[in-house]
């Protein structure tokens, strides 16, 4: 996976949590089931925070341990990853439609 | 000393009152049993064990209420989640058994989640434990996790699921007591939201407490008493048949103005810990907010900037439509540490540099705060109140500086507006000298106030029954700080625990009070005490 990301053109965009308990389970689940809609890898990681993860599980996306006002990374690589990228980043901005 | 009326256990009262029935001992899932068949097979059992387990999730989930729907829904994800089930494949792929190699993967995934440091994620490790057993009981052929104890029972368990606590019906159960468990946790949220009895963190060992023995559970004081003698019974039939009466009265006034016997109107305002509150509550319960506490955004050091306290206040003011809103500036220190903010080593903490003192001692913090809520201050009626304000010159130079951000936004062009400022009235000196503070209006922090007039800790529970409320010295400390607001022309009120009392609503309406602000949950029963104050005048 690691050697593989390299190779590819990752696609990045940023946003901020807005929900004030942060990103608990119900954000996580809409995040990797928008995420899992799309064909390209997808990752996110929360500002500074070690490693990158993968945003097609919720599993994951929960132990990012991302608070409120955190800003949030997010990238793709694949054919559809500017899409995934900004469909993303709207979800988080809107505050995961709450 | 052996308690005459059986045995009491104590434990953490999370929701509900008092509820007489029979102990169910809820037990552990089993160990793991299978032996090992083949991975071809053990893997096709556990995808066959994944497709039951989402179908009964799905099945509750369209079954139960939103909250309980969202908690599900995560434990319904986990189960799609391919980086989370891929350990247990391997572990099959190496020769365990589907059901260890299953509850080994969750074993770890629970130790990762209770160990990381986050509260949010601690809580979530009881949903991974619910899942482990689900798939359990289904590998194992056990059926469903399901626990069915007789009507009426009081459910006695080391840790309760979330679907073992929504697989039960709570129209028909007594109450649940843990010995695990945290009042944050899933089953909490779903209990408080039930107004199912639950005590959790009982100091008790399952092994001692008897299957099918008569037991009260009593939720208010957090207390479990097996086999109790017939007197104790006695007494607890007559609370439960008291409460019965006082909660269908005060559910009747709950959306009601609250007035005195001779008809004086009296404000009931709420107190806000934290945004969660917000969505279970109606705003046409109250008059307004009279507290909200601000120390939950800066929680485990957090400390939050402008924009993200103003998304706060912002859905705070929209909340209330049209009511005024009091936001507490941050109070740290004392009894509320908060890592990297408040001050470490002091010898005595409740004595020492916290509320507006830390405040004036961090000005960078509390300079993004005041900008916040000045902010705040053009969408609705916003009040500011500073705490544990011992001088006139403390409030002056608060408002000073809020002043001065006021003008830096204008400068800029960001819209803002001066809201009031007032002050906790909680040192014992400012009581007395209420009248010489420049305040737009009081609110009395009965908790502190009573700790430093009666030299009583708040955390000495040896002292508790000195720590009396209605100590004359307070009272007279609450009716120089009215005295004070009516020759001012400010409004005074109360937001400490006394305002959440019903006992108290009369002594507090007595020293001239006529905005209280409580606990949410009280509501009710604090309207229902107004209404029977029968002193005052006429309306």
């Amino acid at each position: 996976m690691e050697e593989m990301a390299q190779d590819q053109d990752w696609i990045e965009g940023n946003a901020v949590i807005q929900d004030p308990t942060g990103l608990h389970a119900r954000p996580a689940v809409k995040l990797t089931k928008l995420a899992k809609t799309f064909a390209s890898a997808i990752e996110i990681r929360a500002n500074g925070m070690g490693e990158w993860t993968n945003a097609k599980s919720p599993n994951a996306v929960m132990k990012l341990k991302a608070a409120h006002g955190v800003p949030l990374h997010i990238r793709a690589a694949g054919e559809d990853a500017r899409a995934a990228v900004d469909a993303l980043v709207a979800l988080v901005d809107r505050d995961f439609n709450d | 000393m052996t308690d005459p009326s059986g045995e009491v256990f104590k434990g953490l009262g999370v929701s509900g009152g008092i509820v007489i029935g029979r102990i169910h001992v809820l037990q552990e899932t089993k160990a793991t049993t299978r032996t090992f068949t083949s991975a071809a097979e053990e893997t096709r059992l556990l995808h066959e064990a994944i497709a039951a387990a989402k179908a009964q999730i799905e099945a509750l989930i369209a079954s139960e209420d939103e909250l309980a729907g969202e908690i599900l829904e995560f434990q319904l994800a986990l189960l799609e989640d391919d980086d989370f089930l891929a350990p247990v494949g391997l572990a099959i792929a190496a020769g365990t058994p589907a059901d260890r190699a299953w509850a080994m993967a969750l074993d770890g995934e629970i130790a990762q989640y209770r160990s990381g440091g986050s509260d949010v994620l601690a809580a979530r490790s009881a949903d991974l434990a619910d899942l482990k057993a689900r798939l359990l009981h289904l590998l194992q052929g056990t059926g469903a996790a399901s626990v069915d104890p007789p009507a009426g029972a009081i459910l006695v368990a080391h840790e309760l699921t979330p679907s073992a606590f929504l697989g039960l019906d709570w129209s028909r159960m007594g109450g649940a007591v843990m010995l695990g468990g945290s009042p944050t946790s899933h089953v909490a949220i779903l209990a408080r939201a039930r107004g199912a009895a639950l005590v959790v963190g009982l100091a008790a060992d399952l092994d001692a407490i008897a299957d099918g023995a008569p037991a009260i559970l009593d939720a208010a004081q957090g207390t479990l008493t097996v086999s109790p003698a017939a007197a104790a019974l006695a007494s607890a039939e007559r609370r439960i048949a008291a409460a019965k009466q006082e909660a269908a009265i005060s559910a009747d006034l709950i959306r009601r103005p609250a007035r005195t016997a001779r008809g004086q109107a009296v404000k009931i305002l709420i107190n806000i810990d934290e945004p969660g509150q917000l969505d279970a509550l109606s705003p046409d319960i109250c008059d307004g907010v009279g507290l909200t506490r601000t120390e939950f955004l800066f929680k485990g050091g957090h400390q939050p900037g402008e924009e993200e306290q103003l998304a706060f206040y912002t859905r705070l003011i929209e909340w209330a439509g049209g009511r005024p809103v009091t936001i507490r500036t941050l109070d740290a220190g004392g009894d509320k540490p908060i890592p990297g903010v408040t001050i470490d080593g002091e010898a005595n903490p409740f004595l020492g540099v916290r509320g507006l003192r830390l405040s004036l001692a961090r000005p960078e913090i509390f300079r993004i705060q005041l900008r916040a809520l000045s902010r705040a201050g053009c969408l609705g009626p916003l009040k500011v109140m500073v705490p544990m304000v011992t001088t006139p010159a403390e409030l002056a130079t608060a408002r000073g500086m809020m002043d001065a951000e006021i003008a830096a936004l204008k400068l800029a062009g960001v819209a803002c507006s001066v809201p009031p400022m007032g002050m906790m009235v909680e040192v014992p000196a400012a009581a007395l000298m209420a009248e010489s503070f420049d305040a737009d209006f009081y609110s009395i922090g009965s908790n502190d106030l009573i700790q430093y007039t009666l030299a009583c800790a708040r955390d000495n529970a040896a002292l508790a029954p000195l720590a009396d409320p209605l100590n004359p010295a307070i009272l007279e400390l609450i009716e120089r700080t009215v005295a004070a607001g009516k020759r001012h022309g400010q409004e005074v009120s109360l937001c400490g625990d006394m305002a959440s009392t019903p006992a108290h609503i009369g002594p507090l309406l007595s020293a001239g009070l006529r905005v209280l602000s409580c606990a949410p949950a009280q509501i009710g029963p604090v309207k229902l005490a107004v209404s029977r104050y029968e002193g005052g005048g006429h309306g």
